[in-house]
């Protein structure tokens, strides 16, 4: 029993840091329909800027936080704006090999810039772990989930409850619509995908504490938030974050009661099992077609 | 999977112009296969530093048969089929009589075929799997202890641990290196009488380990035995700490950089032990004192960190135990250089290097029996208890 509350309690910290990853990527891949293979690496791009700004120039964590955060969507406007905008009218397949020329250029700028050797960002809490009975989480960890907890709830109410969010949800439905009805086409595509980029970011520089900093660390991670966008139904804010927590849920307890060996299979074979029974993601937005 | 086609177009472009360079050739060609890119890429920036070192001293003393040393270093990106590609550009391209690498034992693994393959010697600077020099391959040379002489080192050393190890557990990284360690150390600790209790595995690329530790923290163990690179081991040591996880931590392999883990793991590192095959802080308790000082003036002068000596010193060894193969042979060819390193007797920063038969007889490959020492993070400072 203590080692299953131990094994809840990590898949649910783990699961708002996917979370997190999903409904950034759920913005540009489900909403804009951008197969996305930059965002691993604007998650790695996050922890650097929060790595120079924190751990070299001895900024304030928080300060960084939000910096980096900010690069982040600096970052995205322009991947918008010189890749995709360009090719707007383009099939899939094309965007798609500039993304995952975009994604190889990406990384190897930061290999370029940084070195293969893992930089560590500075922990600005203690490292002392909260202790609640069996449970023990260090309160970095606890920060994380508070901050992908929060932002879930604000990204959430931005696209649902707001003028932005209606028109950014229009643009990609019906463009000539929403085109007639004022909104200008261009700078929702390039602010959702620099929303969406902002949230990799800092979902790199929260984790950039808890893990190291490495060139290749947004691999696995871009793996894993498109694993999480279908599981949760494509541009579906809800979904992402559910998604992120069945993942989460489904690795840790794979991990802790089957094979620890095999940790990232479990995850991608509930996933295959999920879609064989619902091809359209758990919880598929209800106006998309397809 | 993308990579590979522009990179083999780019290879080829590549073996077209370097056809020219072969010709010109007035220095002798080593090749390095490390990892610089990719889940492990601390310790193959170290190796091949310390190669670097090796080939700086050694041309300084005059070089190789009158020739300078001069090191092809390619990077296999910590993923076995590049580290396959970057042999074989090393020996088709670049045309070395001998290799060294590949770090991991997965990738020196993947390699080997290869080396039968062209018929072109290496000197195995890291690997610590069993399988390599037992498998039946003569062009194979490892200077590295094996899994089960460190667990036979360590054993020696197991009374000097207080409160005495009881109970083990093991978390190692799921391929070869981790695997094979995890296999030695239960044998030699059951021997003991140790009891064992988990045994989990993590794969390399593998951050969060939260689920592993949360499994071995109720197994009631009083000490973790740790195997892999230094990039995982302080997420090990930082994620224990937030567990309070109670166990005494080892790590084996040797490639733990403890001073890299003060830095980045902080209070996490404290009252843990790491074996390493070269312990820079005391030179003086090396074998060959000498020999471990004036790297370790070498390494320092070039600029190089301080953390990298533990892992450095392999690649510096490994370089001069090929150099001087290579003064053995008389000749810098495949065949007469692997002939020599038969021959070698070369005082090293680790010990003493010479090569015994391992492996089939008849196609026996060669193992160099290293010297294992253990240290330990007290108050942030390395300790040798």
């Amino acid at each position: 029993m203590p080692e299953f509350l131990q094994h809840l309690a990590n898949a649910v910290i783990l699961g708002g840091t996917y979370a997190l990853l999903g409904i950034g990527l759920t913005l540009i891949f489900g909403i804009m329909r951008v197969v996305n293979f930059t965002h691993g690496e604007l998650y790695t791009f996050g922890a650097y800027m929060a790595f120079m700004l924190a751990g070299m120039f001895g900024l304030n964590f928080f300060a960084s936080l939000a910096l980096a955060a900010t690069l982040g969507m600096a970052l995205g406007a322009l991947i918008e704006f010189a890749l995709l905008r360009p090719l707007k009218g383009a099939d899939i397949d094309t965007t798609m090999l500039v993304m995952i020329g975009a994604g190889i250029a990406m990384q190897a700028g930061e290999q370029l810039m940084w070195g293969g050797v893992a930089k560590s960002v500075p922990n600005p809490f203690p490292t002392e772990p909260v202790v609640l009975g069996p449970v023990s989480v260090g309160p970095i960890r606890l920060f994380v989930l508070a901050v992908a907890v929060v932002l879930l709830v604000v990204f959430y109410l931005l696209l649902n409850r707001t003028k932005l969010g209606i028109a950014m949800r229009a643009t990609f439905q019906d463009p000539d619509t929403a085109a007639l009805m004022g909104v200008n086409n261009g700078l929702m595509y390039t602010l959702t995908f620099a929303i969406g980029s902002g949230l990799a970011a800092v979902a790199g520089a929260l984790l950039g504490p808890i893990f190291v900093v490495t060139p290749t660390m947004g691999d696995l991670v871009a793996l894993k938030a498109f694993a999480i966008v279908i599981l949760g139904g494509l541009g579906n804010i809800p979904g992402a974050t559910i998604g992120g927590f069945v993942l989460a849920l489904a690795e840790e307890f794979g991990a802790g009661y089957l094979s620890s060996g095999y940790r990232d299979a479990m995850g991608f074979l509930l996933i295959i099992a999920v879609l064989l029974v619902r091809p359209q993601g758990l919880f598929a937005a209800k106006e998309r077609i397809g | 999977m993308v990579l590979t086609t522009p990179g083999c177009a780019l290879g080829a472009a590549l073996v077209i112009l370097g056809a020219g360079a072969a010709f010109a050739q007035d220095t002798i060609r080593i090749g390095v296969n490390e990892p610089l890119t990719g889940a492990v890429a601390a310790n193959g920036n170290y190796v091949a530093n310390g190669a670097r070192v090796a080939e700086e001293t050694i041309n300084a003393e005059g070089g190789v048969l009158g020739q300078k040393i001069e090191l092809i270093i390619e990077d296999n990106k910590s993923n076995p089929k590049e580290t396959v590609s970057a042999a074989e550009k090393l020996i088709v391209r670049d045309k070395v009589p001998v290799l060294m690498g590949a770090w991991s034992s997965t990738f020196t693994l993947s390699v080997m075929p290869k080396l039968m393959e062209y018929s072109v010697p290496m000197v195995v600077e890291t690997s610590s799997s069993t399988k390599i020099t037992t498998s039946g391959n003569p062009w194979v040379f490892r200077i590295a202890p094996t899994s089960a002489m460190e667990a036979k080192s360590f054993a020696e050393k197991l009374s000097q641990f207080d409160p005495p190890i009881k109970k083990a557990d093991f978390l190692a990284v799921n391929n070869d290196f981790g695997r094979g360690s995890a296999e030695e150390f239960r044998k030699m600790l059951e021997s003991k009488g140790v009891k064992i209790g988990a045994t989990e595995y993590m794969a390399p690329e593998a951050t969060d380990l939260s689920a592993q530790l949360a499994g071995i923290k109720q197994s009631g163990g009083d000490t973790l035995f740790v195997t892999t690179g230094v990039e995982q081991i302080t997420l090990v040591l930082r994620q224990a700490a937030e567990l309070r996880l109670p166990h005494r931590i080892i790590t084996n392999g040797g490639s733990s950089s403890p001073d890299q883990l003060i830095a980045q793991a902080g209070d996490a590192a404290n009252n843990n032990y790491f074996t390493l095959f070269f312990a820079p802080w005391f030179p003086e308790k090396a074998t060959n004192p000498e020999v471990a000082k004036a790297f370790v003036d070498a390494w320092n002068k070039k600029g190089y960190d301080f953390a990298g000596l533990t892992e450095g010193y392999r690649g510096y060894d490994g370089i001069r135990t090929i150099a001087e193969a290579i003064r053995i042979a008389g000749k810098a060819e495949p065949q007469a250089i692997r002939d020599a390193l038969w021959k070698v007797k070369l005082k090293g920063v680790n010990g003493d290097i010479a090569f015994v038969k391992q492996g089939p007889a008849g196609k026996e490959s060669g193992q160099n029996e290293a010297n294992v020492y253990i240290v330990q993070i007290k108050n942030g400072k390395v300790t040798m208890p």
